[in-house]
C-alpha cells in the first residue's frame, strides 16, 4: 500500500503569541517548529499500516524551504520518502494548497500507473484551522473521504474510520484510493530511534515548485484576542494553603 | 435573497446549542441586508437510521408521508428556531437508509442555495458543520472559511469577516470575496441570542437530487455506554500537567475529581508521555470544557490548553512557578508542590465529610 501523508510546519508557541510588527503574522523569531499534532498521528498511522502490509509512506509539506525539518521528522519515524513543494513564505489559502497535492497525486499516478491508496492528512492545521484541505483533495481526485478519524483499521475490504460525535460512534466505510483526515488520540506517536535520525539526515528530499493561486479571502491582520488579564489570587503556599483551598471549594458550593 | 443556515439536532430531535449560536450568527448578515433565514435541517429518519442496510437512491423521497413536519425539527424546535429569527424551516429529505451523509447533504444545501438565492450558507464549526462545509465549499468551488467570530456586508460580493485561528488565541481579520460565502461559525465566540421579534417560519421539505457518489460516503452510528462524568460536560475538572511528575501521581488527581465529582483532565505533556490516554486531554487538540471550577495541577498554562479551558468560570491553579502563564488567567493559586498538596487536600476533605 502506498500512503500520502500530508503535515504542515507550525511554530511551538508557548505561554503568549506575539505578532510581527506588521501584524501580519506569528513572530517566530524566539520560537521552534513542529509538526501540526494531528499530522504527527497522521504520519504514525501510516506507517504503522505500511509495517503490517508493506508499501511506502511518502511524507509531503508544501510550506518555506525550512519546512523540510518536519519533512526528515516524518523520515525519523519510518516515513520512505518525502516532497517539499516549496513556497516563498507567502501563506497559502486552502484551495491553492489542495490544488498543489492534488497535483502531486496524480503525476505519482501518471508515472506510477497507480495512485496513492490512502492519502492521509490531520484534521485542521494548528495555526489556521481551515478544515478542509483534506476533503478539497477528496473532491479533486475523485477519492471517497472522512474527517476528524479517531480509529483506523485498514483491510481488503478498504478503510474502516470511526469517530465520536455527540456521544454517537461513527464509522465510515470507504474503498480505496481513499482520502481521510485524522485527529490527535488515534494512536500516540513513537519517538524517532537513533537509526531513523541518521536515516532522516541523509534522506533525498524530492522538491516541486508550486504556484500560489488566490482563493477569495485576503487578509487584513491578525490580532491577540483581548481577554481578561487577571492576576491570580494567592491563597498560600504549600500545604499551609490547604484550609484556604478547602474553604474556597466551600463557598464556590462544590463540595456535598 | 436568503441566508441558509444549516441546524444540527441531538438524539431526541432537539436543536443543538451551537447551532442556535450559528443562526444568530446568520442574522449578523441578515438583518443588515433585511435578507430571511432559512434553517436547513435534516430529516429525522435520515437522522436516526444510519446504517440499516446498504442506501440506495431507489426510492428516494417515493413516500409521500416522508419528510413531514412531525419528523423534521418538530413543533418546538419550529418555535425555536422562530424565536431566533428564522423565516423558513427546510427539511432536507435524504434517502431512508442514508443518514449522516456529509456529501449528500452538501449536495442538497447547494441545490437549495441556489434555489433560495443565498447570499450566504452557514453552519456551526462542529465536526458535522465543518465536514459538510468543506464538501460544499468543494462541490460548488468557492472559498470556505471555518471559525467565524464577526461578519459585516461591505459590497455586493464582499464580506468583512473575523475567524479564529489557533483555536481562538489569535484572531484573523480578512476580507472575503465570494459570490457565495460559505461560513462556520466560532461557538465558542458567538452567544446565542434571541431575535428582538419571533417570526413564525414557514415550514416545507426539500429533496435533493443525488447522485450515487453523494450517499456513498455515510455515517454508520452506535451508541455506546459512556461510564462516568463526561469530561466536556462535567461542572468540575481537576486537571494534571507534566508537574505531576508521573502515572502514579494521578491518583490524588482521581481521588480530588471523585471528590468533588468532577472528571480528570490532563494537558497535553502527559498524554505524549504517555501518563494517562487522549481522551483526558483539554485543549485545542484535545477536549474544549468549560466547568463551573477548573483546578490546574501543574500546568503551565500554554495557549494551547488554555484554547480548552478559557471559558470556565472559575480557574485555580497550583503551581511551583509563580510566573507560570496560567497564573495570568487562573483567578485563585496555591504556590508549591501539587504532589504534597493534593494529597493534603484530599485528606483534608475526606476528614472533613466523615
Ligand atoms: C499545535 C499545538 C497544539 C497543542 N494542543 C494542546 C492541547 O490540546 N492541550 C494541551 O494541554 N497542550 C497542547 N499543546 C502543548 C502545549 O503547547 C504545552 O506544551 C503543554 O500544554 C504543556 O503541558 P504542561 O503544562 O503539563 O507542561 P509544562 O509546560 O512542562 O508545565 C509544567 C508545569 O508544572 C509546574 N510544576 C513542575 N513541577 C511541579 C510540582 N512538583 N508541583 C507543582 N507544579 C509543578 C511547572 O512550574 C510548569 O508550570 C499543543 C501544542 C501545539 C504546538
Amino acid at each position: 500500500m502506498d500512503i500520502l501523508v500530508c503535515i504542515k510546519r507550525v511554530p511551538m508557541v508557548g505561554g503568549r503569541i506575539s505578532l510581527t510588527p506588521d501584524g501580519r503574522g506569528v513572530d517566530t523569531e524566539m520560537l521552534g517548529f513542529t509538526m501540526s499534532p494531528h499530522e504527527e498521528c497522521a504520519v504514525e498511522a501510516a506507517v504503522r499500516l505500511v509495517e503490517r502490509d508493506g508499501g511506502s509512506v511518502t511524507a509531503l509539506t508544501l510550506g518555506p524551504p525550512e519546512a523540510t525539518d518536519q519533512l526528515r521528522d516524518a523520515i525519523a519515524v519510518g516515513a520512505n520518502a518525502a516532497i517539499l513543494l516549496k513556497t516563498d513564505g507567502r501563506e497559502w489559502g486552502p484551495t491553492a494548497t489542495a490544488a498543489a497535492i492534488t497535483a502531486v497525486a496524480e503525476q505519482h499516478q501518471a508515472q506510477t500507473g497507480r495512485p496513492y491508496d490512502l492519502l492521509l492528512f490531520g484534521n485542521e492545521a494548528a495555526d489556521t484551522g481551515d478544515y478542509q484541505v483534506a476533503v478539497r483533495v477528496a473532491h479533486l481526485l475523485g477519492h471517497p473521504c472522512a474527517t476528524g478519524i479517531k480509529q483506523l483499521e485498514v483491510d481488503v475490504h478498504g478503510v474502516h474510520a470511526r469517530r465520536e460525535y455527540r456521544g454517537v460512534t461513527e464509522l465510515f466505510e470507504l474503498p480505496l484510493p481513499a482520502v481521510l483526515s485524522v485527529k490527535e488520540g488515534i494512536n500516540l506517536p513513537r519517538y524517532p530511534s537513533l537509526p531513523g535520525r541518521m536515516r532522516a539526515k541523509k534522506a533525498q528530499i524530492d522538491e516541486v515548485d508550486p504556484e500560489w493561486q488566490g482563493d477569495g479571502l485576503k487578509l487584513d491582520g491578525l490580532r491577540v484576542p483581548i481577554s481578561e488579564r487577571r492576576q491570580a489570587a494567592i491563597l498560600g503556599h504549600g500545604v499551609e494553603a490547604v484550609p484556604a483551598l478547602v474553604d474556597l471549594l466551600e463557598r464556590l458550593g462544590v463540595l456535598s | 435573497m436568503s441566508v441558509v443556515c444549516f441546524v444540527e439536532q441531538d438524539a431526541e430531535g432537539v436543536i443543538v446549542d451551537s447551532s442556535l449560536r450559528a443562526v444568530t450568527f446568520a442574522r449578523m448578515l441578515s438583518d443588515q441586508s433585511g435578507e430571511e433565514i432559512v434553517a436547513v435541517a435534516l430529516s429525522a429518519r435520515a437522522r436516526g437510521s444510519g446504517g440499516a442496510g446498504p442506501g440506495s437512491l431507489d426510492g428516494a423521497g417515493r413516500n409521500p408521508a416522508e419528510g413531514s413536519l412531525s419528523e423534521g425539527v418538530g413543533q418546538q424546535g419550529h418555535e425555536v428556531l422562530g424565536a431566533y429569527g428564522v423565516g423558513d424551516v427546510c427539511l432536507l429529505v435524504l434517502p431512508r437508509t442514508v443518514g449522516y451523509a456529509p456529501r449528500a447533504l452538501a449536495t442538497g444545501l447547494a441545490q437549495l442555495a441556489g434555489a433560495a438565492r443565498a447570499s450566504a450558507v452557514i453552519a456551526a464549526s462542529t465536526d458535522h458543520g465543518n465536514e459538510v462545509m468543506a464538501h460544499l465549499a468543494a462541490l460548488s468551488h468557492l472559498p470556505m472559511v471555518a471559525n467565524c467570530s464577526e461578519a459585516r456586508r461591505v459590497g455586493p460580493t464582499t464580506l468583512q469577516l473575523s475567524r479564529q485561528r489557533w483555536g481562538g488565541s489569535l484572531i484573523e481579520d480578512s476580507v472575503l470575496e465570494a459570490a457565495v460565502a460559505l461560513l462556520t461559525v466560532a461557538t465558542d465566540e458567538v452567544a446565542p441570542v434571541l431575535a428582538p421579534a419571533a417570526s413564525e417560519p414557514a415550514a416545507r421539505t426539500f429533496t435533493p437530487e443525488l447522485a450515487e457518489t453523494d450517499i456513498a460516503v455515510r455515517a454508520i452510528e452506535s451508541r455506546d455506554a459512556t461510564s462516568g462524568v463526561s469530561l466536556a460536560n462535567a461542572k468540575v475538572v481537576v486537571s494534571g500537567g507534566r508537574g505531576i511528575g508521573g502515572a502514579e501521581g494521578f491518583a490524588a488527581v482521581e481521588q480530588l475529581a471523585g471528590l468533588l465529582g468532577g472528571a480528570v483532565g490532563v494537558s497535553r505533556a502527559v498524554t505524549s508521555l504517555g501518563w494517562r490516554p487522549h481522551s483526558e486531554q483539554v485543549g485545542q487538540t484535545g477536549t474544549r470544557v468549560s466547568p463551573d471550577l477548573y483546578i490546574a495541577c501543574g500546568i503551565s498554562g500554554a495557549i494551547q490548553h488554555l484554547a480548552g479551558c478559557q471559558s470556565a468560570k472559575v480557574m485555580v491553579a497550583i503551581n511551583t512557578d509563580p510566573q507560570a502563564p496560567i497564573m495570568g488567567r487562573a483567578d485563585y493559586a496555591v504556590i508549591g508542590d501539587v504532589n504534597a498538596i493534593l494529597p493534603a487536600l484530599v485528606d483534608a476533605l475526606s476528614q472533613r465529610s466523615r
